[in-house]
C-alpha cells in the first residue's frame, strides 16, 4: 500500500556521506484515489438530478367544441378507466349505463398482469377488426378526488407502455362516483 | 551470488492523474448545484423518460395542499416579482430583487414576500415560514396571478411560451392536482410536464 516515507532515511549514523538520492516521484496513489472518488460522485449526481417527465396535453375546456368535430367513438372502442381510493382501479367499455357487451364495471389490479393484460388484450381485439393507431382504442381517464396522484401517473403510465394513442383524463359522473363507492 | 532484480513495482500515475482531474473538472463545471428546495415531495415513478426543458419553465410543487413555485432564471425571477407587485400595488426595492432573484423555490403570500426577503438568507428557506400560495380563494388566488405573470413575462420578453411543470407528491390527493390544472387551464395553459422520477425497467 502506499508508503509515506520515500526518501532514504537509512544512513542514520550514516559515515559516508552520500549525495542523497531524492525521489523526484510524489506518491500519486491517494490524489488519483480522491480524484476518482469526486469524479464517480460527480457522474452520479449530475445524470440522476435531472427529473424526468411526463408531458399532458388537456383538451381546451373554454372553447365551445365544434359540433362537427365531435366523433361518435364506437362503444367497442372506449374504454374507461375509474381510479378509486385505496388502489382500487376498475374499466369498463362503452357506456356505463348500456356496457358493451353487457359487462359492467370490473375490478382489476394495477400493473403489468393488471391493467396492462386488458389493455392490450383490448387493443389486440381491435387490431384484428382493423382499428389500429388513432382510429384504435379511446381511453378515458377518471379519477376520484381521493384517488392519489400516483395511481394517476400510474395510469398515464400504463398508456406510455401499452402505446395508447388517445386518452384523455376527464371528470367523474355522479353515477362513475357511486361505482367506485 | 547474483544480484536480484529490483525492480520497481510502482507504476507512474502521473497521467492517470491527470486525465481523472480533467474529467472531474469537467463535471464540477457541468454538474448544476441542487438548490434547496423549500419543500421537497417525493415524486412518483414513471417509465417516460421526457426531460424537462430548463429554460422558460415554471414548476409548481403540490405537497399536502400546498403549493410552492419555483422559477427559472434570475432575470425572469425580477420580471416577474415586478409584475406582482404592480397587480397587489407592492413596490420592490433593488435589493429585495436581488434577493428574490437567488430564490429557486418560495410559496408565501405576496402580501408576506418583503418580511421573507428581509431576512437573512440562512433563515429564509426555512419550512415554517413558507406556508404555500394562496389558490383556493377565487378572489386571491395568486397562483394564478403567478402563473399569468410569468407567461406575460416571457412571451412579451423573449416570445417564447411558458412551460408549466407540475411536482406533484406520489401521496398527494388526485384532487388537489386537479384543482392546479383546472386553475392552469381556466388560462388556457392546457399542456403540463408531470415530473416524475424514474423507475425500473422491468414494472
Amino acid at each position: 500500500m502506499a508508503e509515506l516515507n520515500t526518501g532514504g532515511n537509512e544512513g542514520k549514523g550514516g559515515k559516508k556521506v552520500r549525495s542523497k538520492k531524492q525521489n523526484a516521484g510524489v506518491d500519486l496513489t491517494a490524489m488519483v484515489d480522491l480524484a476518482f472518488l469526486l469524479i464517480t460522485f460527480f457522474m452520479l449526481t449530475t445524470s440522476l438530478s435531472k427529473p424526468q417527465s411526463m408531458d399532458l396535453t388537456m383538451p381546451d375546456k373554454l372553447e365551445e367544441p365544434d359540433p362537427t368535430k365531435i366523433q361518435d367513438a364506437k362503444a367497442s372502442k372506449t374504454m374507461t378507466i375509474l381510479i378509486g381510493k385505496d388502489r382500487k382501479l376498475k374499466y369498463y367499455m362503452g357506456l356505463l349505463k348500456e356496457p358493451y357487451q353487457g359487462v359492467g364495471p370490473t375490478d382489476t389490479p394495477y400493473g403489468k398482469e393488471g391493467i396492462r393484460q386488458v389493455i392490450l388484450q383490448k387493443m389486440a381485439n381491435l387490431r384484428a377488426a382493423g382499428h389500429e393507431g388513432k382510429d384504435g382504442i379511446v381511453v378515458l381517464i377518471k379519477a376520484t378526488e381521493d384517488a392519489t396522484y400516483t395511481d394517476m401517473i400510474d395510469i398515464l403510465d400504463e398508456m406510455a407502455i401499452t402505446g395508447v394513442e388517445i386518452y384523455a383524463l376527464q371528470d367523474m359522473t355522479e353515477d362513475e362516483k357511486a361505482v367506485m363507492q | 551470488m547474483a544480484k536480484m532484480k529490483k525492480s520497481s513495482t510502482r507504476i507512474d500515475m502521473t497521467a492517470m492523474c491527470d486525465v481523472s482531474f480533467l474529467l472531474l473538472t469537467f463535471f464540477v463545471l457541468t454538474s448544476t448545484a441542487k438548490t434547496p428546495e423549500v419543500y421537497p415531495v417525493d415524486l412518483p415513478a414513471s417509465t417516460k423518460e421526457t426531460k424537462i426543458p430548463s429554460d422558460d419553465i415554471l414548476s409548481i410543487t403540490v405537497g399536502q395542499e400546498n403549493v410552492f413555485i419555483g422559477l427559472a432564471g434570475r432575470e425572469d425571477r425580477i420580471d416577474v416579482l415586478n409584475r406582482m407587485g404592480q397587480e397587489y400595488n407592492i413596490e420592490f426595492t433593488k435589493e429585495e430583487q436581488n434577493t428574490f432573484a437567488g430564490m429557486e423555490n418560495f410559496g408565501v403570500d405576496i402580501r408576506e414576500m418583503k418580511s421573507l426577503l428581509a431576512k437573512p438568507s440562512s433563515e429564509r428557506m426555512k419550512k415554517e415560514l413558507h406556508k404555500g400560495i394562496p389558490y383556493k380563494d377565487s378572489l386571491n388566488n395568486q397562483l394564478s396571478s403567478w402563473v399569468q405573470k410569468a407567461r406575460e413575462s416571457s412571451w412579451q420578453r423573449k416570445e417564447s411560451f411558458l412551460k408549466v411543470a407540475i411536482k406533484g407528491d406520489a401521496n398527494e390527493q388526485y384532487g388537489t392536482i386537479k384543482e392546479i390544472m383546472d386553475i392552469l387551464q381556466k388560462q388556457r395553459q392546457n399542456r403540463f410536464y408531470l415530473v416524475t422520477g424514474l423507475r425500473s425497467d422491468d414494472f
